[in-house]
């Protein structure tokens, strides 16, 4: 058991990047005041699959190829005791889900984890982390798209009340390369994602999808952040919100930098979110930061608000009681992107679980 | 047989500027089986009458009552007066973004019949619907009235009115934005809920020329948030021929 001595400088709560979160709530990730256990909770889900490696790697072996000023993420890098691995060979199509989920057993305590997925060149494929359990977890995932490669990443964070999860996942995406994250984070007490992307040569894209629940004292917070440093590269985030209930808070920023060099750069970002009672709060703060103007396109859009009234009087007048037309309008708000997730089995849970919290919340 | 009745009915909107009054003492019955076309220039409050009657939240009703076969209409929800068996054809159908057209629908007839359709009859009952008003079989994967173009909007109106039944159908310029083809499309569907289940309707329209495809009984002129003159087929003939002149600016 190792524990967290290091120096690093501890937020506050000042800081732009921590302003919205109850630091307290984190369970000492941030800090030095967790007892860190060696868990090595992240773990493959179903039968091997050819072309697809997962391993434990020393830590000396593979060193982080990002930097972060985000303390979580820098502490995961220095503390953990080893990496897990993903792989995928070059030139290699995975038709099926690569599947990975956590084991959790024995004593309650934080864990550090560190994630690497590297997918090689031409390659195509689909990840699926399914999160579950309850934790104290710091993580960082880093993702290589390898040149002409294209994956598909899901993470679903199903956590059960109490858990606390402060991660990155940043995705590096080579020339060629296509890479899509779709991020669900409807469990947990404290959930908060660095869903980070950087091209590292042009023509690669990346998409950002993600929906958020959060229902009575929930803590749900996104932030993104997409690096054009290099021509021609396309990125597009949607991120879509349902909060009810006395304290349910979301936070969403959407930072994009096109920086001078990123010329022919195509973005464009969106955040929307629907408040189904009183006592929720949702942050949306989307942000462009433009050093050329030799770009192909760059918008961004923001939205907070309540049921349409005449969507509901639309579905009402048809019969449907205003607790099913509600039902109707959250499940199809989310649709267009739970939709994407290619596994039915999947998209249904994340729709009956979206249901039941809804009539939790008796929104 | 089915009776709405509609006396002396009050409706006002509440705005930042204070009420405004915009029905003034509506008379109206319909009963099973007749048609009564509701004309009048534009803003006279035709399609407030709709709306009042349907339920929507934007009108205050500040005097009168709507009563179908005798229960008090003005004290239901929406939806209850649906399951009663009120029908209103939306002159804008609203966008429900990630909502089939088939979910939709199936929805609707659970909670309006009591109990969830049985799969097999209900395929072939929205199959025979949707044939018989000229649309394609894709169009119940689509989201409902998303991206629909003015004339699917209508046919996917007229074709709720033809699977759900209602004793009651309210059409509020159900005309408007159809071409030729798609107007008579559309009144053949409203005449055969009207065969079919001894419908009363109505019909709210700025022009005459529905009237041509939907025969009314009765035609009554809307001005100023009242009915001014009522007659019957004929009525219509002089209205096209004389316009709304003699009954508005007065």
């Amino acid at each position: 058991m190792a524990l967290l001595t290091t120096n690093y400088l501890t937020p506050t709560g000042r800081e732009e990047a921590w302003r919205f979160t109850p630091l307290k709530r984190l369970g000492g990730l941030h800090d030095s005041s967790s007892a860190i256990l060696d868990r090595k909770s992240l773990v493959v889900k179903g039968p091997s699959l050819r072309g697809v490696n997962f391993s434990r790697v020393s830590r000396e072996l593979l060193s982080p190829q990002s930097n972060s000023d985000d303390v979580v993420v820098q502490r995961v890098h220095a503390e953990s005791s080893d990496v897990a691995f993903l792989e995928v060979s070059p030139n290699t199509k995975v038709e099926e889900i690569i599947h990975l989920k956590r084991f959790l057993e024995g004593p309650l305590g934080a864990e550090l984890s560190r994630v690497k997925i590297s997918i090689g060149e031409n390659s195509q494929a689909t990840v699926l982390v399914e999160n579950s359990g309850l934790v104290t977890l710091g993580e960082d995932i880093e993702i290589h798209v390898g040149v002409g490669a294209e994956l598909t990443f899901i993470s679903l964070q199903e956590w059960e009340t109490g858990s606390i999860y402060a991660a990155r996942h940043h995705a590096m995406v080579d020339k060629d390369a296509q890479f899509t994250s779709i991020t669900v984070t409807i469990g947990g007490s404290l959930v908060r994602i660095l869903p980070t992307v950087e091209f590292l040569a042009p023509n690669s894209s990346a998409e950002l999808l993600g929906v958020y629940f959060a229902t009575e004292g929930q803590h749900f917070e996104h932030r993104i952040h997409v690096d054009h440093g290099v021509p021609r590269a396309k990125s597009r985030v949607n991120f879509k919100g349902a909060l009810a209930g006395d304290g349910a808070h979301t936070v969403w920023i959407g930072d994009v930098f096109i920086r001078s060099a990123a010329e022919g750069t195509d973005t464009y970002e969106l955040n929307r979110n629907l408040l189904l009672s009183d006592g929720a709060r949702a942050d949306s703060v989307p942000n462009l930061e433009i050093e050329t103007g030799e770009i192909v396109g760059a918008g961004h859009a923001s939205t907070t608000g309540r049921f349409d009234d005449e969507q509901l009087f639309y579905l009402m007048s048809r019969g449907i009681k205003v607790e099913d037309a509600r039902r109707l309008v959250v499940r199809g708000f989310f649709a267009e992107i739970i939709s994407k997730i290619s596994d039915e089995v999947v998209q249904e849970r994340l729709m009956t679980r979206i249901d039941d919290e809804l009539t939790k919340a008796g929104a | 047989m089915s009776t709405l009745e509609i006396r002396g009915l009050e409706v006002s909107v509440i705005t930042e500027k204070g009420n405004i009054e915009i029905l003034r003492g509506v008379d109206l019955t319909i009963k099973s089986g007749e048609t009564h076309a509701i004309m009048g220039p534009n803003g006279s409050g035709k399609s407030t009458l709709a709306y009042s009657i349907a339920g929507h939240p934007k009108y205050t009703i500040t005097g009168g009552s709507v009563t179908l076969d005798g229960a008090n209409v003005l004290d239901m929800t929406v939806d209850e007066r649906a399951k009663a068996g009120l029908f209103l054809a939306m002159q804008y159908p609203v966008e429900v973004p990630g909502v089939s057209v088939s979910n939709f629908l199936r929805t609707a007839a659970t909670a309006l019949r009591g109990e969830a359709p049985k799969l097999r009859t209900w395929v072939g009952e929205v199959k025979e619907a949707m044939n018989a008003l000229n649309m394609d079989p894709s169009f119940s994967e689509r989201n409902v009235n998303e991206g629909f173009s003015g004339g699917e909007k209508k046919r996917h109106e007229i074709m709720q009115l033809e699977l759900l039944k209602p004793k009651m159908a309210i059409l509020d310029e159900t005309d408007s934005g159809l071409d030729v083809d798609a107007l008579r499309i559309v009144s053949e569907g409203v005449n055969r809920a009207k065969a079919a289940n001894n419908l009363g309707v109505l019909l709210i329209t700025h022009y005459t020329r529905i009237l041509r495809y939907i025969q009314p009984d009765f035609v009554h002129v809307f001005a100023n948030g009242r009915i001014v003159e009522e007659g019957g087929p004929e009525l219509a003939d002089k209205l096209e021929e004389k316009g709304y002149a003699e009954y508005v600016g007065s």
